[in-house]
């Protein structure tokens, strides 16, 4: 009896003895980090707010370690960084794509000198189909993206953004053509590739097969094959970029609910993973260039309580299923875009407030990077004007709001910690399921996963039909005197557009034929060996003239052409 | 005109739902292919990114008499094109009509181009079918006339 108590009252001391450790090895580590940065900082009455709260009240149980841990601590429920926003707040990367490479360059430097410290570039749509702005009705190019199409293309969209020194994000996916002209944009001016930093966002295919569709340019297998070349040839040539971005946004923003989100989002990256490590890479040199991108919606408390169970649950896989033994490695690294979904067309000034709400939820969710939803999202591409305001958004969030005071400040708190572990138990039905059907690719090659979205998708717009769900100034708060906001309507200028695709077809008369057919030729011997880099055979063929719709047609007669499988 | 919306034979009404251009976001289109189906239609449905051709080929072979269109990323602007070329092909009694991101100030080159319903975002059910089945009755009527004159 006696011997069973002592024995309790030392376990009771060893878990408080390794929760002050915990603490211990943290503070050292904020401090370390934050160094001059930190400063007192006092609430408006006068309260000085502590950078963590942690609950002393439970220090005589593990669990707290073990399922919270502190910032920068496995399990990294509380951020994967011990100073989180207080030593660094998020990037800044507003999602850019219109009109001509001109037209781009143009805006994306006024958006730099606004604040944003990174760069995003969407292509048109054409080019996300696969083909070259001289093969498309004028109509169509630029509405929504930019017409990149050459290295020339990317060089002026390029024109005086230090490339060396901010992060880049390319949204285009296999078989990377943007990055590959990126790459010799760097040539160009003499920039080494190690100095290349940001992601080839959006290069999860299951992805854009499940929801967005958008990527239908190579068949299911030809883009497993060239993600993995892709990863391969950045970890040996170009090691500061991430080449590998998981997206959960297009499969929430086509319905799935944010628990079956998560079980999808991370079902895909233990696919690229495992097809990694079936290639013979070793788990520690792929996964820290890992990152993930996220939707976060307007469901404040269950994105925040999304985010955390997601970085708990990642941590677990890459340490126990994946073999990564560098911390590195379990982090989840994460950019998240505010919904449109979530925005109305009616009253639309209302979605700043909305993307406001979704931009906290994502603060406190730990991101680090965000893109904020301009209110005109629900009829057009952002007006300059509009754009402006989502970046105040952000701007305002970061310095009058004191939201990067305390590290993840919803932590502790009864609800957010339940919700966590209900998100995470739901995630973990829905991996469970996806590895029952032998993992990802096989789940979507058969429609599970698109069966499943379509249903919540079905479910969600019921519930707005019938009320269940209540949306201001669609099913409840309508106006019927509402006052019509202008929205203004950019479209690219025709003309512009007209010289663009002229001097496009000058430059294909000009180029050197030889070397674009010796180009292909490479290219088309890479995608029919096993042991030749398809992707480094894209980036020499784009230095030597060869258009991303030449590259995208030779692929596809190569690996086969694109076809989601579309469950209506 | 009838809110029942089958022929004089009662074949139920058929609807091709499909989008064209380059968007590939096909959330709107799957949803209202489910809503005119459970309102008893028949729905052809497709992938997005049909060619215009393809589209009139397929209205033609599947005999429809109505087309829905949705269109996020501004593939409502060749539209107009689709519908000269239904008309080229003859389709004059086929009725199309719209869902999806249309700003104010394309919508009245849509209306000249002979759109039957155009359609926002939070545009509910009801009205989505009601429009439809609507538009199948005219096609019907059309047809109808047609062979009237023919015989």
């Amino acid at each position: 009896m006696s011997a069973s108590l002592s024995e309790e009252k030392r376990g009771v001391k060893e878990k408080s003895e390794s929760i002050d450790a915990a603490e211990a090895a943290w503070k050292d580590d904020y401090a370390k980090q934050i160094g001059s940065n930190d400063r007192v900082i006092k609430n408006m009455s006068g309260i000085v707010v502590d950078p963590l709260y942690t609950p002393d009240n439970i220090k005589d149980t593990n669990a707290y370690i073990e399922s919270s841990g502190f910032p920068g601590q496995f399990p990294y429920t509380r951020g994967i960084y011990s100073t989180m926003h207080r030593g660094r707040t998020w990037t800044q990367r507003q999602l850019v794509g219109l009109g001509t490479p001109q037209d781009y360059n143009t805006r994306v430097r006024t958006m730099l000198e606004l604040g944003a410290n990174a760069i995003s570039l969407l292509p048109c749509n054409s080019g996300f189909r696969g083909v070259d702005c001289d093969t498309v009705p004028l109509p169509l190019l630029g509405t929504c993206g930019t017409v990149v199409n050459n290295v020339d293309h990317m060089d002026t969209c390029l024109n005086q953004v230090p490339i060396d020194q901010i992060s880049a994000a390319m949204n285009d996916p296999s078989p990377f053509t943007l990055f590959a002209f990126m790459l010799n944009v760097a040539k160009r001016r003499g920039i080494s590739w190690d100095k290349i930093t940001g992601t080839s966002n959006q290069s999860d295919y299951i992805s854009h097969f499940v929801a967005n569709h958008m990527f239908y340019r190579l068949s299911l297998p030809g883009s497993r094959r060239v993600l993995v070349d892709h990863i391969e040839f950045c970890r040996e040539r170009v090691p500061n970029w991430n080449p590998m971005s998981v997206v959960g946004q297009h499969i929430q923003q086509t319905g799935a609910t944010l628990a079956e989100t998560v079980g999808f989002t991370l079902s895909s990256a233990i696919q690229h993973a495992e097809d990694c490590l079936a290639r013979g890479m070793d788990p520690d040199e792929i996964l820290p260039r890992f990152t993930f991108f996220f939707d976060v919606s307007i469901n404040f408390f269950e994105e925040v309580a999304k985010f955390r169970a997601a970085r708990r649950i990642w941590a677990h896989i890459t340490r126990e299923r994946l073999g990564a033994k560098d911390p590195k490695s379990w982090r989840l690294k994460f950019h998240a875009q505010t919904s449109g979904v979530d925005l109305t067309a009616q009253q639309p000034l209302n979605n700043i407030a909305r993307t406001a709400i979704q931009a906290m939820a994502g603060i406190f969710g730990g991101l680090q990077s965000m893109h904020t939803d301009a209110y005109d999202e629900p009829f057009t591409t952002p007006t300059a004007k509009t754009a402006k305001i989502a970046v105040a958004t952000q701007n305002i969030l970061r310095e009058e709001a004191h939201l990067c005071d305390v590290i993840d400040p919803l932590g502790g708190s009864y609800y957010i910690e339940r919700l966590t572990d209900q998100m995470e138990q739901e995630a973990l039905a829905v991996i469970a399921k996806i590895d029952a059907a032998g993992g990802m690719y096989k789940a979507v090659e058969i429609g599970l996963v698109q069966t499943m979205c379509g249903e919540s998708s079905m479910a969600n717009q019921e519930q707005i039909e019938s009320g269940e769900k209540r949306v201001v100034g669609v099913n409840c708060y309508q106006d019927e005197e509402e006052e019509k906001i202008e929205i203004a309507t950019t479209r690219p200028d025709p003309v512009l557009m007209q010289k663009h695709i002229d001097e496009f077809k000058e430059f294909k008369k000009n180029r050197s034929q030889q070397a674009v057919d010796k180009a292909l030729d490479n290219l088309t011997r890479a995608a029919n060996s096993d042991n030749e880099n398809v992707f480094a055979s894209v980036v020499d063929a784009t230095g030597d003239g060869v258009t991303h719709g030449e590259i995208i047609a030779c692929l596809r007669k190569e690996l086969g052409f694109g076809q989601p499988l579309i469950i209506a | 005109m009838s809110q029942n919306i089958s022929d004089m034979n009662g074949a139920p009404a058929r609807a091709l739902i499909t989008k064209i251009g380059f968007d590939g976001h096909d959330r709107g289109s799957r949803i209202v292919a489910a809503y005119l189906r459970d309102a008893g239609m028949e729905v052809i449905y497709t992938p997005p990114w049909q060619e215009i051709d393809a589209v009139v080929q397929l209205a033609l072979q599947e005999d429809v008499d109505l087309i829905g269109i949705s269109s996020l990323a501004t593939d409502h602007l060749i539209v107009p094109e689709l519908m000269s070329k239904l008309r080229d092909a003859g389709l004059v009694d086929i009725e199309v009509f719209i869902g999806g991101i249309i700003p104010d100030q394309e919508r009245p080159m849509l209306v000249d181009a002979g759109l039957g319903g155009i359609f926002g975002p939070g545009s509910s059910r009801d009205e989505i079918v009601e429009c439809a089945q609507r538009l199948a009755a005219i096609s019907r009527e059309k047809k109808l006339q047609a062979m009237e004159v023919a015989s």
